[in-house]
């Protein structure tokens, strides 16, 4: 189990992509800019999610394979606000957007906010995730927009070292104990509802998809759909029946999750404003 | 017969530790010297575990993205200086999980400062510049240590510490150019992290049973009151530098000895929380132990998964 994700993470993201900015309307500016940020956010969210289990994890090569899947999402989420601040073109930094912006403000997915749980609740996790940020970053490197297929080619390395660990682990999981079973099972139950929302596309992404700034989600969905009964029919576990999906994230209406997610990380920067840190 | 043989291995041993030749697992060593390098090799694995917690209290509240990434790779490095040291302790053959175990039950010792709460953002500045920069001064000459895995694990250890010391420095000098409120966040988390960081040096020379023994073996290579000397010398200005106050009024210049002459340490507080009596010994231990317990269905379900796969293809071959 010595792979990359054992490996410490030396290698912090700093500031790479130098591309000057397209020529857009300022209606798709905006589009372009309320996007990014969600991507953004979604990244971020996950990010201190899995943040929290440092130290904390289970078995030491996995608590750092945590913190590094963390790190590449933070990455991500740094690179995609930086990018959203300069379309913003407001003088905002990546902080600005982070740490200013209130729980109604953000639009991340429900999924991703959701309480780890215990270590197959968040391998759950982020295996939905997982498989939907490798098929979907696979088709945003061939976006019209060249700052997002840049960002999208450089996360997809990384994510697919994520979608790789965390269908390892649903397999592990799934046919380990009964127990590892039974709480697999369990974190379908609890966490299956929140998939579909990745795929639900708002009135923002279908007017991007139309303009063929991000692709549609017919085929990553389909892609989807075959990795994910691929690893649970391996993992011995059944495939959740069709069921209600929660959704709202993506427009602001949250679980009461974010709140706290949000009152740790922006305590410095709302307890002390505008300093330097 | 048997004695002749033994000293005979003995001489050999010897012999490599004066001609500074390296011991290696397979080589002949007294117990006495494999017992003392388990006990300290283990206590480091475990201070660097244990020392993720303090540290990773701040993960979720670092005040930006960058210092989010950072805090999170450093706190990560910690884990892997862990494996790495777990990893040399074994060769001396004792297991991780036996070693996890002493740690646990409390048995086995991890160094002192992590049971020092982090209550301030600038504890993380302090941390870094202050514990790492003891920590360094302390691991430096162990990458001359005479167990070969021990000095190999320590040269890579020590890579990374210098980037953690810079990043603890960086974080203090930011807070020290910053609002009257950082200032005295910094001042105050320097006040509390002082005492405590000249402790992890261990006790005085002629209260360290050990030193003497470890010396001759070249396990260590200064003594405790020696590295605290370089360290105070090394720190005194880098405080200045930041703008900060060492908070010992006796602390002076000493022209004849070249070296700061500081006031007294307060050894009932040291040997108090190696005790166990410090503010957050209890809740270091209950965390790993929480850590443990928690993940005890993983470890059994990974275990249980291999042993199925492993059957499965000596099935189907």
């Amino acid at each position: 189990m010595m792979d990359h994700h054992t490996q410490p993470a030396h290698v912090l993201h700093e500031l790479q992509f130098k591309t000057p900015l397209q020529e857009y309307s300022p209606e798709v500016r905006q589009l372009v800019f309320d996007y990014t940020l969600q991507l953004a956010d979604t990244s971020l969210i996950l990010s201190h999610r899995l943040a929290e289990w440092c130290g904390h994890g289970p078995i030491l090569e996995q608590d750092m394979a945590m913190t590094n899947i963390s790190l590449d999402l933070l990455g991500e989420a740094r690179n995609l606000y930086q990018y959203a601040a300069e379309l913003e073109g407001k003088g905002h930094t990546e902080d600005d957007l982070a740490y200013l912006r209130d729980a109604v403000a953000y639009k991340n997915p429900l999924l991703v906010e959701q309480p780890n749980g215990n270590f197959g609740d968040t391998v759950l996790r982020q295996f939905i995730f997982d498989t939907f940020h490798y098929f979907f970053l696979k088709e945003l490197q061939n976006s019209t927009d060249h700052r997002l297929a840049a960002i999208a080619e450089k996360s997809l390395k990384e994510a697919s070292y994520h979608i790789k660990w965390s269908s390892e682990w649903v397999i592990r999981l799934g046919d380990g104990t009964e127990e590892s079973k039974k709480r697999m099972e369990a974190a379908i139950d609890e966490l299956w509802t929140y998939s579909g929302e990745l795929f639900e596309a708002t009135p923002t992404e279908k007017a991007l998809q139309e303009l063929d700034i991000i692709p549609d989600y017919t085929s990553i969905k389909a892609e989807w759909d075959k990795h994910v009964a691929q690893v649970l029919q391996e993992a011995t576990l059944a495939l959740p029946q069709d069921q209600w999906m929660q959704s709202g994230g993506k427009y602001g209406r949250h679980s009461e999750h974010l709140g706290y997610i949000l009152s740790d990380l922006q305590y410095l920067q709302r307890t002390y404003p505008g300093q330097k840190w | 017969m048997e004695t002749i043989v033994e000293k005979s291995l003995e001489d050999i041993f010897e012999e490599k530790i004066a001609s500074e030749i390296r011991i290696e697992p397979k080589d002949w060593m007294p117990e006495k010297y494999r017992k003392t390098l388990v006990r300290q090799i283990s206590q480091h694995a475990h201070s660097e575990i244990v020392g993720m917690l303090p540290e990773g209290n701040w993960i979720t509240r670092a005040p930006s993205l960058k210092r989010k990434a950072i805090l999170l790779a450093k706190v990560q490095d910690e884990a892997g200086h862990g494996l790495y040291l777990y990893s040399a302790a074994e060769t001396l053959g004792t297991s991780r999980d036996q070693m996890f175990e002493d740690l646990l039950s409390g048995k086995a010792k991890y160094s002192s400062i992590f049971n020092y709460p982090t209550l301030s953002w600038a504890d993380v500045g302090a941390i870094g510049w202050l514990v790492d920069g003891a920590a360094i001064m302390n691991q430096v000459p162990l990458c001359r240590t005479s167990y070969g895995p021990y000095a190999r694990a320590m040269v890579r250890v020590c890579k990374e510490e210098s980037f953690h010391q810079r990043q603890g420095f960086e974080i203090m000098m930011t807070l020290c150019n910053g609002s009257e409120e950082q200032k005295e966040m910094a001042q105050e988390a320097f006040n509390r992290w002082w005492w405590p960081t000249l402790m992890m040096f261990g006790p005085k020379d002629e209260e360290s049973p050990n030193t003497e023994q470890s010396m001759r073996w070249k396990i260590k290579r200064f003594t405790n009151d020696e590295l605290r000397q370089r360290f105070v010398d090394m720190m005194v200005p880098q405080a200045e530098f930041l703008g900060l106050t060492v908070p010992d009024k006796d602390l002076k210049w000493n022209e004849a000895k070249g070296g700061y002459d500081f006031g007294a340490i307060d050894w009932n507080e040291f040997w108090n929380v190696v005790k166990g009596n410090g503010p957050c010994n209890k809740d270091r231990l209950k965390a790993r132990n929480k850590a443990q317990e928690e993940g005890a269905w993983v470890r059994e379900a990974a275990m249980a998964y291999a042993e199925k796969a492993a059957t499965r293809e000596k099935k189907s071959a």
